[in-house]
């Protein structure tokens, strides 16, 4: 029964299909964006973009409830992007403006929206996964039914916090989605330079945690295994491991040279990239029209410039108010 | 009548007191952490809270530093209340990610969005013969950071009330406790319960110097005062309690009153909490000063195993007399 739900999944309409399209588009075009007025020095500090891997950020959103909490690294535009954050405040958080998702205290790699229970933007490697294990434990402690998803990189795995974190989550079987994007490089080491057993999903095992991997550039096979994954931890209460294979087209932030891959590996992931994957199925399937396509396009490019002016007409935070919210001091 | 009624308890005791009352006030409020339910606390602290509480509430952790903080951390932030044992403040280092890089920081990335109301309680000091990785006194450490409300509990007062309070505020709070004082007994008020943790108080009112210090210094201070006053010599102590954010008020109105000042402090002497103190006497009522001020701070080595040179590596009583005497004979 529920298998078959599931197998229905990579069956979608019209409407789930532009959905689906809109927000990967729109994801590409705000980090094309974010790229460009980066150069344009509006944007500084760290910057890391996630052109390639839209497929994950929006096929695992897709299935995940406005109740359930997400936590996410420093590459986590696409994340927020797809739980709903609005752009405009994303923009005016990398613009430094005090009407940032994060007042302008956080940047790119600390979005925060409390509202769309979007937890961050963590910006040391791991060090996000003993808390979204904490977020677990108190959501089956209050008896709530939300799960938690924490995105990470496959650079993760390798910290202790990992290993901390599974083996806590399994024993202590709190909901949480483990959710590894796995883009082959962290920084400019591959995969095959960090970990002795590469096929990462295999870790889960150890700790006794149900795993899988899922070919990451595809948005309706991230969907599906998304939806199995969350379906067993709503069902049993237990953590999953979910490793999404995917790759990142930039660099790995703007300071890097990307010594360590030669082009042409680039661009044979390019040849599979989520964005066309998914149109070319659609326009095949008869269920939508190249002029859906030119909407969509048309509609993504005003909400870009939207957020773009959002963030230029933002206003900087009185200097006199710079050691606000290091104390609540409230009870 | 009543209210000059005391027992006599030990600091032991005192802890289990206010840990026993914070489970049963608040049903958000958890203990978590290394062996404090089956084996009772490697202090005996939580002796028989298991089986008063149950395991939901009084949680043994596996041996992950990073892990569990972390996850006491985002129990936090999930709506509970946890109290996060860290069986001692040398093993606390494995977690200064999660302390520093999480629980101290995210309410001000966040711009204020996020609340992490989450007490971690280490037993510290020096002073059992354990030798340099298990005799650390990291309060400076703590200290230094920002966002974090550090407690340093030197009396048995505190040992049964500051828990309460810092479990009212949202922000994190690290107390200091002491292995050297577990068994030592003293007399409480018998309705002794909640005391703030904002200020540092005058254990000991005297005109002819003050002695600032924290933690164990407290007893060993006051015993040295009682001693001095044999010699006519009237001293003033005054107990931290709070490293951060410290209270300049309660020092300078001692300074102001004594002109005379002696730091205690069991920590290492280099960027310490003296020299932190020294700072804001230098900066707030140097004028007032009679003689230069001094210190006793922990000799900067790792803290050897042999009695007599453990003995040595911080200050005793019998050092406190002398350099009282010593800063006396100034005038
Ligand atoms: C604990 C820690 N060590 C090192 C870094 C520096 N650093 C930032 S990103 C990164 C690579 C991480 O790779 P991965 O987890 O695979 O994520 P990706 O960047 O590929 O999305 C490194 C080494 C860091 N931020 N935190």
């Amino acid at each position: 029964m529920e298998d078959k739900e599931i197998q229905n999944e990579s069956i979608i309409d019209r409407k789930i299909g532009l959905e689906l399209l809109h927000k990967m588009i729109l994801i590409r075009r705000f980090e094309e964006k974010s790229a460009e007025m980066y150069t344009k020095e509006k944007i500084r500090g760290f910057l890391h973009l996630c052109i390639g891997e839209e497929a994950v950020a929006v096929g695992v959103m897709e299935s995940l409830t406005e109740a359930d909490n997400i936590m996410s690294t420093y590459r986590e535009h696409g994340h927020a992007l797809a739980r709903g954050v609005d752009p405009g405040s994303i923009m005016a958080e990398m613009y430094g403006k005090q009407e940032g998702c994060s007042k302008g205290r956080g940047g790119s790699m600390h979005l925060f929206d409390t509202k769309k229970r979007f937890y961050g933007g963590n910006a040391i490697v791991g060090g996000h996964l003993p808390m979204a294990v904490g977020m677990a434990l108190a959501s089956k402690k209050q008896r709530q039914d939300h799960i938690t998803c924490c995105f990470f990189g496959e650079g993760a795995i390798a910290e202790g916090e990992f290993h901390e974190s599974m083996n806590l989550a399994a024993l202590w079987k709190v909901p949480l989605l483990f959710l590894c994007e796995n883009n082959l490089y962290g920084m400019g080491t591959a995969l095959r330079y960090s970990h002795s057993v590469q096929e990462v999903e295999k870790k889960g095992a150890a700790y006794g945690v149900e795993s899988a991997a899922v070919n990451g550039m595809d948005v309706l096979e991230v969907k599906k295994a998304a939806k199995k994954a969350i379906g067993y931890i709503r069902k049993t209460g237990k953590p999953y491991f979910l490793v999404c294979n995917t790759y990142r087209f930039r660099a790995h932030s703007m300071f890097d040279a990307e010594l360590y891959r030669e082009k042409s590996e680039v661009e044979a992931w390019k040849e599979r990239d989520p964005i066309p994957t998914l149109r070319t199925k659609l326009l095949k399937d008869g269920l939508i029209t190249k002029d859906d396509i030119d909407t969509i396009e048309k509609k993504v490019k005003a909400e870009v410039q939207d957020a773009v002016d959002f963030a230029e007409k933002g206003t900087f935070e009185s200097v006199q108010d710079l050691t606000k919210f290091i104390y609540s001091n409230q009870r | 009548m009543t209210d000059t009624k005391t027992v006599k308890i030990t600091y032991r005791e005192a802890l289990k007191q206010g840990l026993r009352e914070a489970l049963i006030n608040n049903q958000k409020v958890f203990l978590m952490g290394e062996d404090v339910g089956r084996y009772g606390g490697a202090f005996a602290v939580s002796k028989g809270f298991l089986q008063e509480f149950g395991t939901d509430r009084i949680m043994d952790v596996p041996l992950s530093e990073s892990g569990f903080v972390g996850a006491g951390i985002g129990a936090a932030l999930g709506g509970m209340r946890p109290i996060v044992e860290v069986m001692t403040v040398n093993f606390s280092l494995l977690a200064l990610d999660q302390i520093i890089n999480n629980a101290a920081t995210l309410l001000h990335m966040s711009g204020g969005q996020i609340n992490v109301p989450v007490v971690i309680r280490m037993n510290s000091g020096i002073g059992n013969q354990l030798a340099a990785q298990h005799s650390h006194s990291w309060e400076p450490f703590y200290a230094h950071v920002p966002g974090l409300k550090v407690l340093s509990v030197g009396t048995h007062e505190d040992a049964r009330g500051m828990l309460a309070t810092a479990l009212e505020f949202l922000d994190p709070v690290i107390i200091f406790e002491y292995t050297s004082l577990l068994n030592i007994e003293s007399e409480i008020p018998f309705d002794a319960g909640a005391m703030d943790i904002d200020k540092a108080k005058v254990r000991r009112q005297g005109k002819d110097l003050s002695i600032i210090t924290y933690g164990p210094g407290v007893y060993k201070a006051l015993a040295a005062a009682e001693e001095l006053m044999l010699s006519g010599i009237d001293v003033e102590v005054i107990d931290l309690r709070v490293l951060n954010p410290i209270d300049n008020t309660t020092i300078m109105n001692s300074v102001i009153k004594t002109h005379r000042v002696l730091i205690v402090e069991e920590a290492w002497r280099s960027v310490s909490v003296s020299s932190e103190i020294i700072s804001r006497i230098m900066e707030g009522a140097f004028f007032d000063l009679d003689v230069p001020v001094r210190r006793l701070c922990g000799i900067e080595v790792p803290i050897p195993y042999a009695k007599h040179l453990e003995d040595a590596s911080i200050p005793q009583k019998e050092d406190i007399v002398e350099s009282v005497h010593n800063m006396m004979q100034h005038d």
